[in-house]
């Protein structure tokens, strides 16, 4: 089902007059738009359906219009055409008051500068959506714990923002978004500011908490390594328009267009093609038992350690069954070169 | 050829115009001006009712807790104090203590409000803008007539007078410390659904605090200046002892009486800027 759909949503910031409505139906480029007309294209007739329960990353270069699609979402901009659906009700036409309440019930938001309120400690700042929407203070109290918890920061409750690395304090922002309980995150380059370190960690921590939580995430980044570990699909935005949309296999070994090949060209494949991407599916019973077996839904650079001692084939397993069997040359050719692997995506 | 192109009658125009409010809106003025009247003898008797022994060493209590000093500021603050009560000043010190009082809330209670509603319309600020320039640029002793006009003479019209020549930089410091604010913290606000009211409260007025709070520093000790030139349409005070001094070419008493309020300043403005 999907949750949020984003349904021909442009925004052009500046003046909409018929020249530029008339350039924008022509496919005028963006450069060619602001030229003529001083109005700058941010997002261009974009369609997206996001469903329920995935991380959905957005991944562009700077003024590729990612951060405007995301405020589209929760409408702290607002879209010049088009309509955005989410749980089916239509956010581009709702009025403040309405707006303000589908919010507070609907979306929490992560920020790249983590945008912690400096004056409140940190048990406040993650009671903060709920502060708002009038909770009961012992209510409040408990639901912010809990999310501090989670995050693990629930020794952190009496500390001052400032008082804490980057890192820490965007589990606190993590922590705010949380505490408001609603199904959709939104995280504007939520890691991006953190080290490189720090941020793989809190990849990990991200998909180890939506494991449990199943919340429908919509992740900005411009990141493509961050965008490949952690997005169940990805939409590659380029001048505002979505140049491609699908899981990271596919972006890798699937390019849409040059844009896009260009972008994964530098990528280390083997970490984000799986083994079921590349193994020839057989018939169980057929399969030699005496291989050293890897599971289907193992990254391929953690076959590397298998294929030794002359061994050439691995089996594959899925559920406890033998489903296929990985051939070391076949390994070798996709990560060589190339797109030979379409067959097997999906 | 210039001196054939007859005399704008601005100076006319400007007169009428006080004639006319002072006339069409004496039942404003009367009334304001007896509230103010009560409320600042009410607040001169109670100054004046606390022994200066006792009031000085509240003061210095004071200092003790707000002030980052804990020894320096209340013994300086007592020290000084203690000069003023020894020169002889102690009632005029409370006259004018209670004139920057006055004047102080009265532009907070305007100013504050002012500055929110500049920093949310564009519109007014741009309105408001040479407003305030106006205010803070024109000589502070042209308030003084039109202030007597409409209040007579006294304490009253010289906190007018006051008020319109120090509110200006609480009204700006407000509109700038909440237009300063980082885009990021007010759409944070915005995406949790925070309404207008909620936003202003819970996170434009704290974040604009220290903005707002340098802005009424700035608004008390631009009272504080005032103090002498009010003293002329009668607002009693260290500003009469100055000027008296001035009259009588007394530079001693003069001194001393600008030392009080050297003092005074010091003391206000240290408090207003301390924090916890």
């Amino acid at each position: 089902m999907s949750v949020i759909e984003i349904k021909n949503v442009t925004k052009v910031f500046g003046t909409y007059d018929e020249e530029v409505q008339e350039l924008l139906h022509n496919n005028a480029s963006k450069d060619e738009i602001i030229k003529k007309t001083g109005a700058t294209v941010a997002v261009k007739s974009a369609n997206l359906s996001i469903e329920s329960g995935e991380v959905f990353v957005v991944m562009g270069l700077s003024g590729s219009g990612k951060s405007t699609l995301i405020r589209l979402i929760n409408r702290l901009i607002d879209p010049t055409e088009g309509d955005l659906l989410i749980k089916d009700k239509n956010v581009a036409q709702l009025s403040p008051s309405e707006l303000r309440e589908f919010r507070r019930s609907n979306l929490s938001m992560v920020f790249q500068n983590f945008a912690l309120f400096p004056f409140k400690n940190i048990l406040e700042n993650a009671a903060f959506g709920l502060e708002v929407r009038k909770f009961p203070k012992k209510q409040r109290r408990e639901k912010a714990e809990e999310a501090l918890d989670l995050v693990g920061l629930g020794n952190y409750k009496k500390q001052l923002p400032n008082q804490l690395s980057g890192g820490m304090q965007q589990r606190v922002g993590l922590a705010r978004a949380l505490a408001n309980d609603t199904d959709i995150l939104l995280m504007d380059e939520a890691f991006s500011a953190l080290d490189p370190l720090i941020r793989k960690e809190m990849q990990q921590e991200l998909l180890q908490l939506q494991q449990k939580m199943q919340k429908t995430i919509v992740f900005i980044t411009h990141d493509l390594d961050e965008a490949l570990s952690i997005g169940d699909r990805i939409a590659l935005m380029k001048d505002g328009e979505i140049a491609q949309v699908g899981k990271p296999e596919e972006i890798v070994t699937n390019p849409a267009n040059d844009y896009v090949k260009s972008f994964v060209k530098d990528i280390d494949r083997s970490k984000v093609l799986k083994v079921k991407h590349v193994m020839k599916r057989v018939d169980g019973e057929s399969i030699s038992t005496d291989l050293p077996s890897i599971n289907s839904e193992a990254l391929l650079y953690e076959t590397y350690p298998l294929f030794k001692d002359g061994v050439h084939e691995l089996t594959v397993e899925a559920n406890g069954q033998n489903i296929g069997i990985l051939e070391f040359n076949k390994v070798f050719e996709v990560l060589a070169q190339g797109n030979e692997v379409e067959n097997n995506v999906g | 050829m210039l001196d054939n192109l007859p005399r704008l009658p601005v100076a006319q125009w400007a007169s009428d115009f006080v004639d006319w409010l002072t006339s069409s809106f004496s039942f404003i003025f009367d009334p304001i001006k007896e509230v103010l009247e009560g409320l600042m003898d009410w607040i001169i008797q109670i100054l004046e009712f606390i022994p200066p022994t006792l009031f000085i060493v509240i003061v210095m209590a004071l200092a003790f807790i707000f002030m980052k000093n804990k020894v320096l500021s209340p013994i300086l603050i007592g020290v000084g104090l203690l000069f003023i009560y020894n020169q002889g000043l102690w009632a005029n010190l409370i006259d004018t203590m209670t004139l920057v009082i006055i004047s102080g809330l009265i532009s907070v209670v305007f100013g504050i409000p002012l500055g929110i509603l500049m920093s949310k319309s564009t519109g007014f600020e741009t309105v408001m803008k040479p407003i305030l320039d106006f205010m803070q640029t024109m000589p502070a002793f042209v308030y003084l007539i039109p202030a007597v006009a409409f209040f007579g003479i006294g304490m009253v019209p010289g906190v007018f007078a006051s008020v319109i020549f120090s509110a200006p930089p609480t009204i700006r410091l407000t509109n700038l410390g909440i237009r300063q604010i980082s885009a990021e913290l007010i759409e944070a606000s915005d995406s949790f659904g925070t309404t207008p009211m909620q936003k202003l409260v819970k996170v434009q007025l704290p974040l604009a605090r220290s903005s707002i709070m340098a802005g009424v520093n700035q608004t008390i000790m631009l009272a504080l200046s005032m103090v002498v030139i009010a003293s002329m349409i009668g607002a009693p005070g260290l500003g009469t002892e100055v000027l008296s001094s001035l009259q009588r070419a007394q530079v001693g008493t003069g001194f001393v009486a600008g030392l009080g309020i050297v003092i005074l300043a010091i003391i206000i403005d240290r408090f207003t800027q301390s924090k916890k």
